[in-house]
């Protein structure tokens, strides 16, 4: 066994290497996406068999004999003890999310190799490891989250500062997945009716599993999986039917209106009748989609027409703005590290895990899977032509709203498109227009709907399109209510320090209120992209991206500190060193954000800019009337930055202060580690 | 891997048999206490599931 282990160590190293010499040889020629899928495989399956298992044995000291807090504390509802793959099969349920589809799609613009490259290394050497870590400290701690966590181990302050960091984040994020699903959904009749469609079928499931069959989930998911795939075909009749057309033909900003106030419904029904529902279907359809699509890569492998590198990485990208550093770690995010993960992994997970051993499947694996699937919304934007993907992806006020403007200036770029091919593209799809799609999922549908469609029948173009327009805003969706619900929870935890009974999450007129702020919170911010002339993704997805990373900071702060006060200072590194990379990354992108004079990167010369030229009446009539609502959202950005900068480095002295008293000897904070106790599980 | 095991382990996957190990946990380990019914289960595991960080970017 363990020799057959190792040969196949030995094999899965020279097929990698293979890969990867592959990928660095063809500068200048296509590569095929077979290779990128190889080397990413290889990469993850040999960072799984030894680095995590070192890090297993000798940096946590695992101990398969111990029992966990599933076994302790087993009380058949919360804390299970649940088999290895179930478990696995639950935490990548909850940290797959829309991030790793959006943030690579973006970071193509770079080329197809910085975002690759990070994905690969970012998850083996950071993400992966950061999740299976905070997962392990939390199982020794009977499950404890982040922000408790921090408090014993760190201080109140620590936990403080990872209560307010995640609820800002919370904020930023939906926010920013809510203009992905607006910028899906707007002209489009088909993508809005099926998107909609999604809601009272989702109600339904929801009266089914709780009503008719209660509890059901198999028989439940698999009547509402039919009737969403229904929806997508019944969204091109819509389409097709002159009146029922113009009825879902919808402006941004009513479509944003509608997300707002489902997002506050969502928060404040029962859950049983829309959020979990909901949450079933897409977590079917999640898994179903990703697995078709890796099948559907391996049938048509690829290649790949996005050069490795483009011009952009000077930092005049039409996407966002910024230098390839700092920014492709900034927008790849979710894909090879997210500090959101370390919620789910010190949340509901470490109370079903059944052995300790189990971590480094879990925790390792899972973000690896998380990351191969970033990988392939990589290769889904860079297999279009990369003219094509630009004029997609480029907001109406960096090109012009004029399709002969878009193009000629895109084609400018060296990145040849025409008017035909993009109307040609747009109908084969079943839309009026797929110009200055921004946001990454309508580049990302052409992609996978290109994938699909050469794998299983061409003839479907325009139904594959929706089918992924459908299935990233379900799940978007979910997130978006599970986030807002979670965001009430923090915010009634904090408001219940200032008058108690804010503080009870049950009490009704509490609920209303905390759910109309958190709402009101994204929904200022959502409303914001939605007017912006730019998309308005340029300005939010850097910001989601340096607040993720920061809170990934935070949980690897509070890892570090943990591993220094157990005694293993020599092991500090394994997570320290991502620490330091994150908080280099993180710290630089900041403060670009905030000092750059470039009006398209930092944030304050944008409003500044943007403030001159609306004294001076340069500014066309319909830019002027938005003019001062954006000056004063990007002056906010610019304080938000600051403030999370100002928190992650608070709690990064603050761990290095700790650990330094350690190491001398003083006095720290005990370990809320939980006393040893056998298992009486037999491993399976 | 015959049909009936990777049924079973389907319905383990999903949460489809929740109520089913709630039963059993309960004639072991509570017996003679009131037990929940089926509806009441699926919501209040919901109820729970859905009250801390469950879903991620």
């Amino acid at each position: 066994m363990e020799l057959a282990k190792n040969i196949l160590g030995i094999f899965l190293s020279i097929l990698g290497a293979c890969a990867l010499t592959v990928i660095a040889l063809h500068r200048d020629e296509p590569v095929n996406a077979l290779w990128i899928l190889t080397a990413a495989v290889c990469v993850y399956l040999l960072g799984y068999r030894f680095y995590a298992a070192w890090i297993a044995a000798k940096v946590l000291s695992v101990d398969p004999s111990r029992a966990t807090p599933a076994e302790r504390h087993d009380n058949g509802r919360d804390f299970v003890p649940t088999h290895r793959w179930i478990v696995f099969g639950h935490h990548f349920a909850a940290i797959a999310g829309p991030g790793p589809l959006v943030g690579p799609t973006l970071a193509a613009q770079f080329g197809y190799l910085p975002g690759t490259l990070w994905i690969m290394v970012g998850a083996v050497l950071g993400g992966c490891v950061q999740d299976m870590t905070i997962l392990f400290l939390s199982t020794r701690r009977d499950g404890r989250s982040l922000g408790q966590m921090a408090r014993d181990e760190l201080g109140p302050f620590g936990g403080f500062a990872a209560l307010i960091g995640t609820l800002m984040i919370m904020i930023i994020l939906i926010s920013v997945l809510g203009l992905v699903v607006v910028n899906a959904m707007k002209h489009s009749p088909w993508a809005t009716s099926t998107v909609f469609a999604t809601v009272p079928i989702a109600i339904l499931v929801g009266l089914y599993l709780r009503k008719w069959r209660p509890g059901r989930v198999l028989e439940g998911s698999a009547l509402g999986v039919a009737l969403v795939l229904f929806a997508v075909i019944g969204g091109g009749w819509i389409d097709g039917s002159p009146s029922l057309h113009a009825f879902f033909d919808l402006q941004p900003v009513p479509l944003a209106g509608f997300v707002i106030v489902y997002g506050w419904l969502a928060a404040i029904l029962p859950v049983w009748l829309l959020l979990a529902p909901r949450d079933y279907l897409s977590t079917f359809l999640k898994l179903g989609t990703v697995a078709a699509l890796a099948i559907a890569l391996l049938l048509m492998h690829p290649t790949i027409k996005m050069p490795a590198v483009t011009q952009f990485v000077d930092g005049t990208g039409p996407l966002f703005g910024g230098k390839v550093f700092p920014f492709v770690f900034i927008t790849i995010a979710c894909g090879a590290v997210s500090g959101f993960h370390a919620l789910v992994s010190s949340g509901t997970t470490p109370k079903i895990i059944g052995s300790e051993g189990d971590v480094r499947l879990v925790g390792y694996g899972s973000m690896a899977l998380e990351s191969l699937v970033a990988i392939m919304a990589i290769i889904a934007a860079t297999l279009l032509d990369p003219g094509v993907y630009f004029a997609i992806n480029t907001g109406a006020g960096i090109v012009g709203a004029a399709p002969d403007a878009a193009v000629h200036t895109i084609t400018g770029w060296g990145f040849p498109v025409t008017v035909e091919q993009m109307k040609d593209l747009a109908t084969a799809m079943g839309e009026s227009s797929l110009f200055a799609r921004t946001g990454g999922a309508p580049s990302l549908a052409v992609g996978m709907a290109s994938i699909f469609g050469s794998s299983f029948g061409r003839g479907l173009l325009s139904i594959w399109y929706h089918f992924a327009i459908m299935f990233e805003a379900v799940f978007i969706l979910t997130t978006l209510d599970a986030g807002t619900r979670v965001g009430r929870f923090m915010l009634q935890d904090l408001l219940g320090n200032i008058w108690k009974p804010l503080g009870q999450t049950s009490w009704y007129p509490s609920v209303l209120i905390a759910s109309a702020l958190v709402v009101a919170g994204w929904g200022y911010f959502l409303y914001i992209g939605v007017i912006d002339p730019n998309g308005g993704i340029n300005i939010l997805w850097p910001l989601f991206g340096i607040s993720n990373q920061m809170l990934a900071a935070i949980a690897l702060s509070v890892a570090t500190g943990i591993i220094i006060k157990s005694g293993k200072v020599r092991f500090a590194w394994v997570t320290g060193l991502p620490l330091a990379w994150l908080a280099l990354v993180t710290s630089a992108a900041a403060w670009q954000k905030i000092t750059s004079d470039d009006p398209k990167l930092g944030f304050f010369s944008a409003a500044n800019d943007l403030a001159a030229k609306l004294a001076s009446g340069v500014l066309p009539p319909e830019k002027a009337a938005v003019a001062p609502q954006l000056i004063f959202n990007q002056r906010l950005d610019g304080w938000l930055t600051l403030f999370f900068l100002a928190v992650v480095w608070f709690v990064i002295i603050d761990m290095l202060r700790i650990s330094l008293r350690y190491t001398r000897g003083l006095p720290v904070a005990t370990s809320s580690e939980a006393p040893y106790q056998v298992t009486r599980l037999s491993s399976t | 891997m015959n049909i009936r095991s990777l049924w079973r382990w389907l319905r383990a996957a999903t949460g489809d048999d929740a109520y089913d190990r709630y039963v059993e946990h309960h004639a072991v380990k509570h017996p003679g206490e009131p037990l929940l019914t089926r509806a009441a289960f699926y919501e209040e595991s919901q109820r729970r599931k859905w009250s801390g960080v469950n879903r991620c970017c």
